[in-house]
């Protein structure tokens, strides 16, 4: 995967300072009567990124930090709170609107369960012309045909497979009819929600070959979203860490694996389990994420920071220009973290 | 040699259907030597879980055994009836199912649920349980195990219930668990603290452990033999490291290098073609033919058994040619 893009061009996706905030308050009654004020939860709190042409930038973060909640406000599954997304340049408003409708072609989605996004009572090619007749790329129904039949050859099932139901296809199988779908519109940029994680080891290798395949092919841009880092390191150019909403560090993708700059980058690729029996020693993490509608004051870290101090405690942290990339923690900035190099 | 802790004998696991029976299980065979790890690897529908359900007495009707022996320290355990089986579930083989959040009553709390557990099992006072429930929750590494004895599941994170899962497990001193997928439903940071925990517990109790995952990675750190299996058989049974540093069978081989590592530099994943056959139509011979790259004409037509190789088995017949060449020399 080459990096066609030059400094100079402009990103195809822009975003900045995303937030989405979720009202999780009890229901009105029950608020009166207990004298309770409502309660917002920060989902993702500003948040910003480029992603450049044809790169795949990943997100990674456990359960809870976020990382699809920005995966649907990019295809406007989910209205963000504040902060703007440009695509190409320009603002995304998701509305139906003329202008929005031609940007809306140019992207599109795979998620994480092939289980739940195919519609059961469709057929493969149904499925799989839906998203052109929608988004009118194409009228013709014998070209559509013509179409669904190419794609489902590029995705490695054979044409007849478009006349019978998604019950009769394994789960890997059925997450390549939903990369023929997500490719049927000829998007440029495709958002990808964790879509090997509910495959077994040995199919999720065919998925992500494909998808490096498609993407050398078709000059695709992916966000790709995962919590498995071993196959982000696979998978992305670069790489953004999201903890708590926030994302904390960014960074090139080989470089993040050599030089963690973010101490919780740095727990996370402990914590991968060591496979080539390197005698490595996973490191014991302290404790859990804490609830997201009561976060830790200061930098969201601190309290199972091995780093933290008074400052980390009191401030939340800015982004600081680091070696690889950038990072916000007070630590990294003060350059009191000690360097953590893997060989 | 002494008599093994677990010995199960070419364990067959039928589902009847109308169009005859499926079999999910199809003569697997393994010891387990006491204090031993052994991991149980393959992807779903392998039979991994079915073979653990089957020594713990929790087969879902109508999947049932239609043949073979499980042995537990010389004692025949798997035709036993319910009542007796249910003196050896939770108090000689305890059980640490995938998602704690279903395997904890949420009505009740965890003070009740551990007490339970011991006094059906132990001889002890409402006090004594009481306090040995508390000594599990200290030793599974749960913050002010007596106060928060009295919460009820919701009130504890994933990770935690899990803790408290594995101290309910190992409640009524068992001398096997059986952990399904511990893992699978918490994220990376805390896998390995709960990996940390059950290993240490196993280890401190004496209890010997069979630890079903797909993941390979914690097996690796886990456990001291890994059987892989496929398509309701063992295709390969052996000292972990070797058969993740150099494995024999094609399908494990294929498997290794399918999974993404930290260290790999390569750009393309090695992958199998296809997936693993439905149980309606396990083709003949070794089930892993067709796709195998490595495939010969006796591969299509017998199955092959559990051939010894250097110091494990494998279930291919690449290897029986060896072994007989051997022989012949």
């Amino acid at each position: 995967m080459s990096k066609t893009s030059t400094p100079a061009e402009t990103p195809l996706l822009q975003v900045s300072n995303l937030t989405r905030i979720f009202d999780v308050s009890k229901p009105w009654l029950n608020r009166v009567v207990e004298r309770e004020p409502k309660q917002f939860l920060r989902a993702v709190d500003n948040v910003s990124f480029e992603i450049r042409k044809g790169e795949t930038l990943a997100l990674v973060g456990e359960s809870g930090s976020g990382k699809s909640t920005v995966a649907k406000m990019l295809v406007g599954l989910l209205d963000p709170s504040e902060g703007t997304i440009l695509f190409d340049g320009q603002p995304m408003i998701m509305n139906s609107s003329e202008r929005m409708m031609e940007l809306r072609k140019r992207f599109q989605m795979i998620f994480q369960s092939p289980y739940a996004s195919l519609n059961p009572r469709w057929k493969v090619a149904d499925i799989i012309a839906e998203p052109m007749i929608v988004l009118g790329v194409e009228k013709d129904s014998a070209k559509i045909e013509a179409r669904v039949d190419d794609l489902l050859g590029l995705v490695g099932l054979s044409a007849a497979d478009g006349s019978k139901f998604p019950h009769e296809f394994s789960g890997g199988q059925r997450q390549r009819i939903a990369i023929a779908r997500a490719l049927s519109s000829s998007p440029e940029f495709i958002v990808c929600d964790e879509p090997t994680s509910a495959l077994d080891v040995s199919v999720q290798a065919q998925i992500l070959n494909l998808m490096r395949d498609l993407q050398d092919q078709l000059g695709l841009t992916y966000l790709f979203i995962s919590h498995d880092l071993s196959v982000v390191r696979h998978m992305a150019n670069r790489i953004g860490v999201l903890y708590l909403g926030a994302l904390v560090e960014i960074a090139d993708s080989k470089e993040l694996f050599k030089a963690p700059q973010h101490p919780y980058t740095r727990m996370l690729l402990d914590a991968v389990p060591d496979l080539e029996m390197t005698g490595r020693q996973r490191k014991e993490v302290e404790g859990e994420i804490p609830n997201p509608i009561n976060p830790p004051s200061g930098c969201t870290f601190h309290p199972r920071c091995p780093f933290a101090n008074d400052r980390c405690k009191r401030e939340v942290p800015l982004w600081t220009q680091t070696r690889t990339g950038v990072a916000a923690c007070h630590g990294v900035e003060e350059g009191r973290i000690p360097s953590a190099e893997m060989a | 040699m002494t008599t093994p802790l677990l010995s199960v004998r070419d364990l067959v696991i039928e589902f009847p259907t109308r169009h005859g029976p499926l079999t999910a299980v199809d003569g697997v065979s393994f010891d387990l030597a006491a204090g031993e790890v052994l991991g149980v690897v393959g992807e779903s529908g392998a039979g991994k879980s079915l073979t653990g359900s089957a020594i713990i007495g929790l087969l879902d009707p109508p999947g049932h055994i239609a043949s073979g022996e499980i042995y537990l320290k010389g004692e025949r355990i798997d035709n036993l009836r319910a009542e007796d089986m249910r003196a050896i579930r939770g108090r000689r083989i305890g059980m640490v199912f995938q998602d704690p959040l279903t395997s904890l009553n949420p009505l009740y709390t965890i003070a009740d649920q551990l007490i339970e557990t011991i006094r059906t099992h132990l001889r002890l006072s409402e006090r004594e349980a009481r306090q040995r429930a508390i000594g599990l929750l200290d030793d599974v590494g749960i913050p002010a195990a007596s106060r928060r004895i009295d919460d009820y599941p919701h009130q504890f994170s994933g990770g935690m219930r899990q803790r408290v899962v594995i101290a309910l497990a190992l409640a009524a001193e068992p001398e096997l668990v059986i952990a399904d997928e511990p893992t699978t439903a918490l994220d990376v940071s805390v896998q390995a603290q709960i990996i940390d925990v059950l290993k240490e517990q196993c280890t401190q109790h004496g209890a010997s452990v069979i630890l079903i995952t797909h993941d390979m990675g914690v097996i690796a750190e886990t456990a001291d033999r890994v059987a892989v299996m496929y398509s309701g058989r063992i295709a390969e049974i052996g000292p972990v490291r070797e058969i993740i540093q150099n494995a024999k069978h094609p399908y494990t081989s294929g498997l290794m290098g399918s999974i993404p590592t930290l260290a790999q530099e390569e750009d393309r994943l090695v992958q199998i073609p296809g997936s693993m056959p439905r149980l309606s139509d396990i083709p003949p011979g070794c089930p892993f033919n067709p796709r195998c790259d490595k495939v010969f004409d006796k591969c299509r037509v017998q199955r092959p058994a559990l051939i010894p190789v250097e110091n494990r088995q494998v279930a291919c017949w690449l290897y029986e040619e060896a072994t007989t060449n051997e022989v012949a020399t």
